[in-house]
């Protein structure tokens, strides 16, 4: 196995190789960002016409009352939850591979979580009395409902993403800085100036940056975890067969970390080649991050197993019923291609021959996404369609344009904010990876006398 | 309520199970429904519509399941292999049971459906943000949103047709859940006049709107902590208890006589609404 990183990289090229992806963008850029926002265009037409029609244009009815907005909603949550990973918990466990990666690892997570949270919009009947879900003093002491799963999801994700974007932003400070130093005038002076809070490198400030750091880190790492498993609890709390099932928050958690991932090595891939990062973001790094993808997804398919198990064996026959609807009735085709994508396909990483072939790993992890947004779907839909009363089975709701519009739109709106963010922050964290690459050249002069890999 | 009382009486905030120690005390609205009598008429569905201004959504929105019958007739066929229309149909009409335990309530997520100290499941209107929650925990599947804006750009009621409207009742926008109240506004009606004769309410003297149309007299409706009201006789008769979740009829080896059931009661939702079991030609 070759090295994660060449020791021998001087810090000034460093800075010179991130901080040139901050340089204006290409012709493909703009193609790229034209794109996405015109994606963002359809779903904001889809959500005004919804908006003024009523929520019955996306075609859901009065026993299917939830469809792809709530899918894509626990999706894009899923997605948030790798950034966390990378960032915080491999930092506390000291596995500096994620150096070079976690930096847009995080800003995935942030924007993940702001795609997210715009479904919940989207989802409301009312959303322009969306304010009544926080606590907030009023005159007549009406409070939320503090048992509903859906208030736990409003706190939970509000933490997640203010914790989040601070993560993201102090981790980043020492980075601006080296940016402000290195760009003399403009709009992006002032930003960096001002978002790098006189940061000089002495000796104190790196001290209390360190310990806010992994304060910030120690915090979200529960966080991490509870949040997915509140949203699993949206289901979990409800008593509609298929949804009631215990093991749901670990699965959810499972399941977010998965997809996440798979993310992650999309996104590696494209920066790796857009900004010609290769000396960063190297194969062997990507080895253990496909490596970490496969453990992941192995955990994701017994939890699943366990799942379908517990209901088989289980004395509740209605959740027997929905789970064999939902391998043989109408939502089979997509219940197998879950199964596929997600416990079949990612066997392949298994294989070495596979583990740095980029060109197969981009098309693979981008299924394995596919797949893990199909199992949301296979979440909410097959219940509605086949619960505890017999009034509702045989109401088969095909999604309407306006909500597949909307889903649409939703990966315009990620591409933007993640497009954008690579072009004002680096994308990169330079100290880090000028952390990562001293610690190995120190290990190399004092090599250990055991043969081995460091 | 402020801070205070919520605290100190944060038991007696939600009342989710129906307990002894807890009972209703003067109102506890129920109804028993006689499939055996039942023609499936949809004459309640009718009424419920004048009643409640439920929206006419027409043929298309109908068939897209946009509908908002609040009290539904459901129609089920034996799997015997005879043909549907020599066996006929058997009918049940499906409404807001009122669980005393109510999966919709504990889940929404601004508290906009409550239990009142009458045993009704209510549904504030104005409170809704149309998160839907509600009616994905609903396992009876009685609550109806509103998909479109019925009054004003769908103009289900066009002049002069608003005129028909009830006055009592609120004409419901887009973006809100509804169902079945019992017909709150009658109940507070009779309710309002028995307490300036500093009586209760007696019994037949509110009748729901689908009661009182019934042909057959399928539906009863009234009080079931009045010991006079004919339903909590009923609900005595079938040994029907609101608080158990299974009744005499599953239960008693001798039981063959009794009707009275509630739907998925193993779930222990606890409703209110007593169905009684429709005779089958073998049994007569």
């Amino acid at each position: 196995m070759g090295k994660d990183i060449r020791e021998d990289i001087a810090w000034a090229q460093i800075n010179k190789d991130v901080l040139k992806s901050l340089e204006s963008p290409r012709r493909m850029y703009w193609i790229i960002l034209f794109i996405a926002i015109a994606m963002i265009g359809v779903a904001v037409g889809s959500e005004i016409y919804q908006y003024q029609t009523g929520m019955g244009v996306s075609n859901k009815n009065n026993s299917h009352v939830w469809g792809l907005y709530i899918a894509t909603f626990i999706f894009w949550i899923g997605m948030s939850h790798s950034g966390t990973l990378l960032s915080a918990i491999l930092h506390l466990m000291h596995a500096d591979w994620r150096k070079p990666i976690y930096r847009f690892a995080e800003a995935m997570t942030t924007f993940s979580l702001m795609t997210a949270g715009l479904f919940v919009l989207v989802h409301l009947g009312r959303l322009w009395m969306v304010y009544y879900v926080m606590p907030y003093p009023n005159e007549r002491w009406v409070w939320p409902n503090f048992q509903s799963p859906l208030v736990w999801d409003m706190f939970a994700i509000a933490t997640y993403l203010s914790s989040s974007v601070l993560f993201l932003y102090v981790g980043m400070i020492p980075d601006l800085a080296i940016c402000r130093d290195n760009i003399r005038a403009g709009w992006r002076k002032k930003l960096y100036t001002v978002m790098s809070l006189g940061w000089e490198g002495t000796d104190r400030q790196w001290r209390n940056f360190r310990i806010t750091y992994l304060t910030i880190a120690c915090f979200l790492i529960p966080l991490a975890v509870s949040v997915h498993s509140i949203v699993a609890s949206d289901f979990a709390m409800s008593n509609m067969p298929g949804w009631h099932v215990t093991s749901f928050p670990p699965y959810f958690v499972a399941g977010a970390l998965y997809s996440g991932c798979a993310a992650i090595i999309t996104l590696f891939i494209i920066l790796r080649y857009v900004f010609k990062f290769e000396e960063y973001m190297t194969l062997p790094i990507m080895k253990k991050l496909v490596r970490l993808t496969f453990a992941i997804a192995m955990v994701w398919t017994y939890l699943n197993l366990i799942e379908f198990a517990s209901v088989w064996y289980g004395h509740d026959q209605t959740a027997k019923d929905q789970l064999i609807f939902k391998a043989t009735g109408p939502y089979a085709p997509f219940f197998w291609a879950m199964i596929f994508f997600g416990s079949i396909l990612p066997l392949m990483l298994a294989f070495k021959r596979f583990q740095t072939h980029l060109p197969i790993l981009f098309v693979v992890s981008i299924l394995l996404n596919v797949g893990m947004w199909l199992e949301r779907w296979m979440i909410i839909a097959p219940s509605f369609a086949h619960g505890h009363y017999p009034w509702t089975w045989d109401h088969d709701q095909w999604p309407s344009l306006v909500q597949w519009g909307i889903v649409f739109g939703s990966f315009g709106w990620f591409t933007l904010l993640f497009m954008v963010f690579c072009k004002v922050f680096p994308s990169v964290s330079m100290y880090e990876v000028k952390e990562m690459v001293y610690h190995r050249s120190l290990a190399l002069k004092h090599k250990p006398a055991v043969k081995g890999e460091y | 309520m402020s801070i205070t009382n919520l605290l100190e009486n944060w038991s007696d905030f939600r009342q989710q199970h129906p307990s002894d120690d807890r009972p209703h005390r003067e109102y506890k609205w129920a109804m028993s429904i006689d499939l055996d009598a039942c023609t499936g008429c949809n004459a309640c569905s009718v009424a419920c519509y004048a009643e409640n201004n439920l929206p006419v959504v027409g043929k298309e929105k109908f068939l897209h399941g946009h509908s908002h019958h609040w009290i539904r007739i459901e129609r089920y066929w034996a799997n015997d292999g005879r043909e549907f229309a020599d066996q006929g149909a058997q009918f049940l009409p499906m409404l807001c049971q009122h669980c005393e335990s109510a999966p919709c309530e504990t889940v929404c997520p601004v508290g906009a459906t409550n239990h009142t100290a009458d045993g009704l499941n209510s549904q504030v209107y104005n409170r809704c943000v149309g998160s839907r929650y509600c009616n994905a925990n609903c396992p009876y599947k009685a609550r109806y949103f509103n998909w479109y804006d019925y009054p004003t750009t769908d103009n289900v009621w066009p002049e002069p047709m608003n005129q028909q409207l009830n006055p009592d009742v609120t004409v419901r926008g887009k973006g809100v859940m509804e169902k079945c109240t019992f017909c709150v506004q009658r109940l507070t009606v009779a309710k309002s006049n028995a307490r300036s004769e500093g009586r209760s309410v007696l019994d037949g003297e509110v009748q729901t709107a689908c009661q009182q149309v019934c042909p057959t007299g399928a539906i009863s409706f009234g009080n079931l902590v009045d010991p006079l009201a004919k339903v909590g006789k009923q609900w005595m008769t079938q040994q029907v208890d609101l608080n158990k979740d299974k009744q005499a009829k599953d239960v008693a080896e001798e039981a063959a006589k009794l009707r009275g059931y509630r739907i998925l009661e193993e779930l222990r939702t606890y409703p209110s609404v007593m169905y009684l079991e429709q005779l089958r030609e073998g049994s007569i």
